[in-house]
């Protein structure tokens, strides 16, 4: 066999074992994006009802809470990136750090301070690379979140949040950044601002003119001092959950089209060996029938 | 008339349903919801909460913390978790 032809034959190998690597990722990818799906669903009636509940009571009690009314004088803002804990999903972490990136920006622009808080290792890798300040980090759970992370992950912030800004880790704002899933093909990295509440923001439409006054039991500020802290965590788990789901859609269609890339490479290395093995056959019959000729006009020369 | 109850968690909706009586406990002391309830929003503790059923059987959950909501006969109950 001729060095050409043993060359593409390796190629090929290689990529049919790297072809069988994104196949199997591609379908894991597939059937955990439903899996994932499901537990948006299924987290869904507790967000919407927990949002029903603080519009309520942010309306009807007249109690002024920090959770609720923008800071004065805002110093320092949190930002929260959900990123993915592996790679292999296309430009899903990178645009949420990008998005991250340009809201950093934004409140810079405003005289802010930035703090960073991180989930998943991309991000936590990409901010440790260059050296960058990072205010709290969690990874190990980017692709199957519980309730627990977020709890953990809202705990951290609302301690930031409470403190005083004036020290070097109180923060006045907190925003988020997370990949909203908004279909197997459309995924979306969005950023928006948790505290100060933007109570306006539901799947279902908040119900205009038909909050009823409600008692409050004990009282609304004990009320809303209970309520917001399972509202943050609730806001923060619903978005893990989505970008979880966006994570496995993306990796799923960045394997889809590794595992197409890699059909048309086999396909035109094969052509390539095919043309190398002719070409050797060809040049094999011509060196024999060369070979034949000269041992015919040599034996012909010498009678 | 009867009340449209909704017992939820951050992971999955536990119960959902039509019942007639509703009780738990706020951080006031024990509570029962029937129909026609002025709208209510309490603190829950950990305890039980009971619903019964217009069938007339009689579901207990126990729950760690959270809150109940009552407006137009719809009761919802939100806890961070269900024993």
């Amino acid at each position: 066999m001729g060095a050409q032809l043993r060359v593409y034959r390796r190629r090929m190998r290689s990529v049919k074992a790297t072809k069988k690597i994104t196949k199997a990722m591609e379908l894991i990818s597939a059937s955990r994006i439903v899996k994932a799906q499901q537990r948006v669903t299924a987290s869904t009636p507790y967000a919407n009802e927990l949002t029903r509940a603080v519009s309520a009571v942010a309306t009807y009690s007249s109690t002024n809470h920090p959770l609720t009314t923008p800071h004065e004088n805002p110093r320092r803002a949190a930002i929260l990136i959900i990123s993915a804990d592996r790679g292999m999903a296309g430009a899903y972490s990178t645009n949420a750090i990008k998005e991250g990136e340009r809201l950093a920006a934004l409140l810079r622009e405003r005289g802010l301070q930035v703090s960073n808080f991180l989930v998943g290792r991309k991000a936590v890798n990409y901010y440790k690379f260059r050296n960058r300040e990072m205010a709290g980090t969690w990874t190990g759970f980017s692709d199957n979140p519980t309730y627990e992370n977020a709890k953990e992950v809202a705990d951290s912030l609302l301690s930031a949040f409470l403190s005083d800004s004036t020290d070097s880790n109180g923060v006045d704002e907190i925003h988020i950044i997370f990949t909203q899933f908004k279909s197997m093909l459309t995924q979306e990295a969005t950023a928006k601002r948790m505290i100060p509440l933007e109570v306006v923001e539901s799947s279902a439409p908040v119900p205009t003119g038909l909050l009823p006054m409600y008692e409050f039991e004990p009282n609304a500020g004990e009320v809303l001092n209970a309520l917001l802290p399972r509202y943050i965590e609730a806001r923060i788990f619903n978005a893990m959950l989505q970008s979880a789901a966006s994570e496995h859609a993306a990796r799923r269609r960045a394997m889809k089209s590794a595992t197409d890339n890699a059909e048309d490479l086999i396909k035109s290395l094969t052509r390539l060996a095919n043309a190398a093995r002719q070409a050797e056959i060809t040049q094999e019959i011509s060196e024999i029938v060369g070979g034949a000729d000269a041992l015919a006009s040599a034996s012909a020369g010498s009678e | 008339m009867a009340l449209n109850v909704a017992l939820v968690s951050p992971t999955q909706q536990v119960w959902s349903g039509e019942a007639s009586f509703v009780s738990a406990r706020t951080t006031e002391g024990d509570l029962g919801v029937l129909p026609g309830h002025a709208p209510l929003f309490g603190v829950l503790v950990d305890g039980a909460v009971s619903i019964k059923g217009t069938d007339g059987t009689t579901q207990e959950f126990t729950v760690r913390g959270g809150f109940l909501s009552v407006s137009n006969d719809r009761v919802s109950i939100l806890t961070e978790s269900v024993g």
